[in-house]
């Protein structure tokens, strides 16, 4: 692995994030820009996801949970702004300093009582329960009538205001996106580089020579369990700008398993790797229909998943370095 | 009092799909120490081809044979084609493999039979009312499915606890390399047993068919529900299966159908139905957590055979 790859690979990918919307405006696609939008945002999901899998080893089956709570705070607070009703005694908010900031902080309290009860296990019966927990707030939510139940909400608010910023308008809204993920790329890589994350790695290489060393395993691992929690609740805040819609498909428990996915697709245990692997898994998802209409298959057209599960088999028994791996090794095998 | 007892047939009988579903789950853990999410996907195709093959040949029983058999037939290929090569691989890779196999599964279903949920009944002799004590009328499909659950939980005990095989089951579990070592073909006992638990998960399907609607995704609420049912029971213990599944069963069945009654005592009526429909859906997960407080590693833990 070489730093200067890594370095022209980070430019390139810079100047290309940068100049999307002209990009896109260039060959006539601007539609994308909302598809472009979202991977930005499913990045910081599965940046903090990796945090927990590939650093800490939790394989947490339940992350789309932070996501969603995430958005349905961002999402409730604007629904009672336009409502002009109480939560709780407290008044809506349509600020994006106080939204976001509410999404995060209870994203990330919702992590710690989850996180505290999942951590006492390990192994297969973690996943279970990180699993079976993202489930519980999924029916929260469906349950939740006065938010639409099963159907969701639309924020009739419009999304979130920050001053002297038109979020309303989608170019500016890429940007904060894109200023998001990079802050939040600055902050994980300092994060993962500290002590802490050399303890958390520790714990997932050797947990029991850790704990002989005297290290409070149990309390690092929940503090990164919360941590990651808070990461994907921003993610889901943006994720209901995005699309001024929540419903409890954010929830959905295969949401979870599109961020394990987007993890293992990019490159498990690499500050970017994430990001590559939202993006392809979001770009398959958007053009293998189109491209088996193009091949002349209409069945695969509509049914691309029986071709994109086995895919997903293939990737995970024969491929798992990921794709920022491949892109750093590309053209120097030999040498190694 | 009548409504409280019909609950709680009803919630035996949920518990007995799920300890049907909970139980290859728990044994192929226990065994080979390998998580498969596409369990519930078995349980998907035993009802879909139970309904084919009932509205095709006119006899439920019929039906539920080919159900048992392509689910045992989709299993053993499962395990030949895939599984078998994710038994040295951590969890996060049979997790995913598991996932495409669901993702695969689902779509495949939906090419072959549509979207249209399929509905099939039972034959005609299952299909009515018995009076059960005088005032308690219960349907006898249900009886039925109570029954053969609970033929089906004491013939695995008898033949876990009295054969050659399941000697060899129990002494997998704790301690696979030892077993392998002794000379005994781990790889033909685990491709026999996960068929096994697939056919378990193909009869929970079939026998599934006439009370809920067969559409592609039906196996995946069975399999989170089988998840919470394993880690209250303890994984690789098929008492703990047992037992867990009926407390989940009725937990879940009861929770419905009393928490939103219970709550109008003392909240306004559209407030309480909102609430206590969500409560009630939450109250298994709240029993799972309640266990993990008490006994982390579930009610009654198989030995540590696993990672």
């Amino acid at each position: 692995m070489s730093n200067k790859r890594n370095t022209i690979l980070l430019v390139l990918l810079g100047a290309i994030l940068f100049t999307m919307p002209l990009l896109l405006d260039a060959i006539g696609q601007s539609f994308l820009l909302g598809s472009a939008t979202r991977i930005l945002i499913y990045a910081i999901a599965a940046m903090s996801l990796n945090l927990i899998l590939g650093y800490g080893g939790m394989v947490s089956f339940g992350h789309a949970a932070f996501f969603g709570v995430g958005a349905y705070v961002t999402g409730i607070l604007s629904f009672h702004m336009f409502e002009d009703t109480t939560i709780f005694g407290l008044a809506g908010t349509n600020s994006a300093a106080i939204a976001w900031l509410a999404s995060i902080a209870i994203s990330a309290l919702m992590a710690l009582i989850i996180g505290a009860l999942s951590l006492r296990t390990t192994g297969v019966y973690f996943i279970m329960i990180t699993l079976a927990f993202a489930q519980m707030i999924y029916f929260l939510f469906v349950s939740l009538q006065r938010y639409g139940g099963d159907d969701g909400f639309m924020m009739f608010d419009g999304r979130s205001r920050i001053a002297g910023l038109e979020l309303g308008d989608d170019i500016s809204f890429y940007f904060v996106c894109l200023a998001a993920l990079a802050i939040f790329a600055m902050g994980f890589k300092t994060l993962v580089n500290s002590r802490f994350g050399q303890v958390l790695k520790g714990c997932h290489e050797n947990e029991p020579r850790m704990r002989a060393l005297g290290c409070p395993t149990y309390r690092y691992k929940l503090v990164a369990f919360v941590i990651a929690g808070a990461g994907a609740g921003f993610a889901g805040a943006l994720q209901a700008n995005l699309t001024e819609f929540v419903s409890p498909d954010y929830v959905h428990w295969t949401r979870s398993g599109d961020l394990l996915i987007m993890v293992i697709l990019g490159g498990i245990g690499t500050v970017l790797g994430p990001f590559f692997g939202a993006a392809a898994f979001l770009m398959l998802e958007e053009f293998l229909p189109i491209i088996f209409k193009g091949l002349g298959l209409p069945l695969l057209q509509e049914h691309w998943r029986v071709v994109f599960g086995p895919m997903l088999i293939l990737i995970v028994l024969f491929a798992k370095k990921g794709l920022y791996a491949s892109l750093m090794d590309w053209g120097r095998r030999k040498n190694d | 009092m009548v409504l409280f007892i019909e609950q709680l047939l009803n919630g035996v009988q949920l518990g007995i799909f799920l300890f049907l579903v909970s139980a290859g789950l728990t044994l192929i853990f226990g065994i080979m120490g390998i998580i498969n999410l596409a369990h519930g996907s078995l349980f998907m195709v035993g009802a879909f081809v139970a309904a084919t093959a009932t509205t095709a040949s006119g006899s439920f029983v019929v039906g539920l044979i080919a159900g048992v058999a392509a689910a045992g037939v989709t299993g053993l290929a499962m395990e030949y084609f895939i599984l078998r090569h994710l038994y040295h691989r951590d969890h996060l890779d049979q997790v995913l493999a598991t996932f495409g196999i669901i993702l695969f599964a689902n779509e495949m279903v939906t090419i072959i039979w549509g979207r249209t949920p399929l509905f099939f009944n039972a034959p005609d002799i299952l299909n009515g009312s018995i009076e059960l004590v005088p005032g308690i009328i219960y349907p006898v499909y249900r009886l039925f499915i109570i029954a053969v659950g609970i033929a089906v939980a004491a013939l695995l005990y008898g033949v876990i606890t009295r054969t050659r095989v399941g000697m060899l089951v129990r002494a997998g579990a704790t301690d696979r390399e030892m077993v392998g070592a002794l000379g005994v073909n781990i790889s033909v006992l685990f491709m026999a047993l996960f068929g096994f638990g697939a056919m378990l998960a193909g009869l929970a399907g079939a026998m599934a068919g006439p009370l809920i609607s067969v559409e592609a995704g039906m196996g995946e609420s069975q399999l989170i529900l089988s998840f919470v049912v394993v880690v209250i029971g303890g994984m690789g213990s098929l008492r703990g299966a047992f037992i867990g599944a009926m407390l989940v069963g009725i937990v879940d069945t009861m929770g419905r159908a009393f928490i939103p009654d219970l709550l109008k005592l003392f909240l306004p009526i559209a407030e309480a139905d909102g609430l206590g429909a969500g409560l009630s859906s939450m109250s298994i997960y709240m029993l799972m957590a309640l266990v993990l407080v008490i006994k982390p590693s579930g009610l009654f833990p198989a030995s540590s055979g696993s990672h």
